[in-house]
């Protein structure tokens, strides 16, 4: 029979009890997070439980959320079972400040570089990684680019001035004014047309 | 007199082994990476891989972007097969809108999406073949490359980087050269396809280049990430198209290919079955399209006006149309939020897209999995303890692609 859902949930509920917890279904796939200490616990579970199997890696990445305060960043591991083929996906949420997450390299050799890309863009440091430097980007670098605050732009560029895509002296990221061709991140949520 | 001019490193004078710089520009490496190879001899005793050198941070710009002007960034990424990237994303926004497209719009995608992984494998395979001295092959399957890009050429205009197809399906039907060319190719690639292999497969030197070089267990493939064709070379029989079918894939008869020892020669042969399979595959659609009779036949996209554009003779004529027009291209209509992952079987393995969107315009997050990106990894552990000459061919036949790994 293959494995469900709710199977899956109540086997992690069965052993890690109230700790994970936010169980969705977006689109049919099972989404869950715990807290990020215990990270490799989880991750172990469902590797070598007998019945959940999770042993391919397929993705993983960050997601950056500013406005929740203590737990800014997320860590969103997507887990294949390749023999019932069932996916899952798996969050754990740390803060900006301190971005310590335990390394899943020992688990997954394809974690080495996922984690590294992950560090290099969002600076979440994993702890124990054997190699964790910046993979994409220029070594130099000393911010984490994908994070929210960096705004797609350079604004303080001052060799290109063209409004029409953003430069046109503005200060900074969603203040700029609404112009044709531009499309601004403050009024992505803005009813109708506010261009002027 | 006794001052020495070249200052060494320290060490160095000691060292027994050579470091060699593979790359980044290197004519065998085919794209821009670098390997730093620690050489005893002309055995590789460690390998460092440098990527990155062509990063355009897609995954940033597309948090401005609206998903149409998403569709050409994604033609970059395995631009050897761009329509299946392409085709990947429409696939990945309609399952965000919940769009539902028509039987034939998939089987006109299969149709191109199966072309563009011949492409793809006939370029690999061939480059398999150029490293390993046979320069022939490549040639002689070029023209048959130049026959899919003229097909893409009918049904977008372009070549390389294709932006095809629509969400909801195509901007355009496939016009009557387009399914000529697709005939011609089904009717010659076969007899071209045999030819290639007659001058591989049993080739003494080129068994012999490539049986037991850069070999891979299953276990050790599965660990490490790998995907599509050279997860099969090792034996396991993963093929997204089956196992989480899209764009009704489950209609379609075909084998996955699977090899055993996971080397060079079984990745070669692996392709190569693919190719059949995959023009197997190209033949049943071409017929479920040719069912299609009267105003079905007309069909090529799905209904859904907040994403695909209304004709142009409309947006000139009617009011609702060149709202909607205007609209869409200035990306002003806000999507469901709510978070997806979708994936394609690309080129070179598993193709993932993680979409989270918030409700506004723009997504909040998009992930690429870029397949090439995750089995790159591995390379150290192919190559230890093989001849250089073996590390360059290993590098083809995984088939690297820079624009992939680097998005």
């Amino acid at each position: 029979m293959p494995l469900s859902n709710e199977q899956i949930k109540h086997k992690l509920v069965e052993k890690f009890g109230e700790q994970i917890a936010d169980f969705t279904e977006p689109y049919g796939m099972l989404t869950f997070s715990a807290p990020k200490e215990l990270n490799l616990k989880v991750l172990n579970f469902l590797y070598d439980n007998p019945d959940l199997k999770f042993r391919f890696l397929t993705d993983l990445c960050a997601v950056h959320y500013p406005d929740q305060k203590g737990s800014e960043l997320a860590v969103v591991y997507h887990l294949h079972n390749l023999e019932d083929n069932v996916r899952i996906r798996f969050k754990i949420f740390t803060g900006v400040d301190q971005p310590d997450v335990y390394t899943a390299t020992g688990l997954f050799s394809a974690a080495n570089w996922m984690e590294r890309e992950t560090y290099d863009f969002y600076g979440i440091n994993f702890v124990g990684h054997p190699n964790l430097k910046r993979i994409l980007n220029v070594d130099e670098m000393d911010y984490f680019p994908l994070r929210k605050e960096y705004p797609l732009e350079d604004q303080t560029r001052t060799d290109k001035d063209d409004e029409m895509f953003g430069r046109g002296g503005f200060e900074g990221f969603g203040n700029e004014r609404t112009d044709h061709g531009t499309l601004i991140e403050a009024d992505k949520k803005g009813e109708g047309e506010n261009i002027i | 007199m006794h001052e020495q001019h070249i200052k060494l490193p320290e060490g160095s004078i000691e060292k027994t082994t050579t470091t060699l710089n593979l790359g980044p520009t290197h004519p065998a490496t085919h794209g821009v990476f670098q390997n730093i190879l620690e050489l005893d001899g002309e055995r590789i005793v460690s390998a460092d891989q440098t990527v990155g050198y062509i990063h355009r941070a897609f995954e940033k710009i597309a948090e401005r972007r609206p998903l149409y002007q998403i569709t050409p960034l994604t033609d970059r990424l395995n631009y050897c097969s761009s329509p299946i990237n392409n085709m990947g994303w429409h696939l990945t926004c309609e399952k965000l809108l919940g769009v539902k497209t028509p039987k034939r719009v998939d089987y006109l995608r299969i149709i191109i999406m199966e072309l563009a992984r011949i492409s793809d494998h006939l370029i690999c395979n061939s480059i398999v073949g150029v490293d390993a001295g046979a320069y022939t092959g490549f040639l002689y399957v070029m023209q048959y490359r130049e026959l899919i890009y003229e097909i893409y050429e009918e049904i977008c205009g372009s070549r390389l980087t294709t932006n095809m197809g629509r969400i909801g399906g195509f901007e355009r039907n496939f016009n009557d050269i387009a399914f000529q060319k697709i005939e011609k190719f089904l009717k010659e690639y076969p007899r071209v396809q045999q030819e290639f292999e007659n001058l591989f497969t049993r080739n003494r030197i080129f068994m012999e280049r490539t049986i037991g070089a850069g070999p891979i267990s299953a276990e050790r493939a599965l660990n490490y990430g790998f995907t599509g064709p050279n997860l099969r070379a090792a034996g396991v029989d993963y093929d997204v198209r089956v196992h989480s079918p899209y764009s009704s894939y489950e209609d379609f008869q075909f084998d996955i290919p699977v090899g055993t020892t996971g080397d060079c020669y079984d990745r070669f042969l692996v392709r190569n079955q693919e190719m059949w399979q995959s023009l197997s595959i190209i033949e049943q659609a071409y017929r479920k399209v040719q069912e299609f009779k009267g105003t079905e036949a007309e069909v090529y996209h799905a209904d859904v006006p907040e994403y695909y554009l209304p004709p142009k003779s409309d947006v000139y004529t009617k009011m609702e149309a060149l709202i909607w027009h205007f609209k869409i291209i200035m990306g002003e209509i806000n999507m469901p939020a709510g978070e997806v992952y979708q994936s394609v079987e690309g080129g070179n393995g598993e193709l993932g897209f993680y979409f989270i969107s918030d409700g506004g315009r723009t997504p909040y997050r998009l992930h690429f999995r870029r397949p090439c990106f995750i089995y790159y990894q591995a390379y150290e552990e192919l190559t230890k303890g093989a001849m250089l000459s073996d590390a360059i061919i290993v590098m083809s036949s995984l088939n690297l692609i820079a624009g992939e790994m680097d998005a």
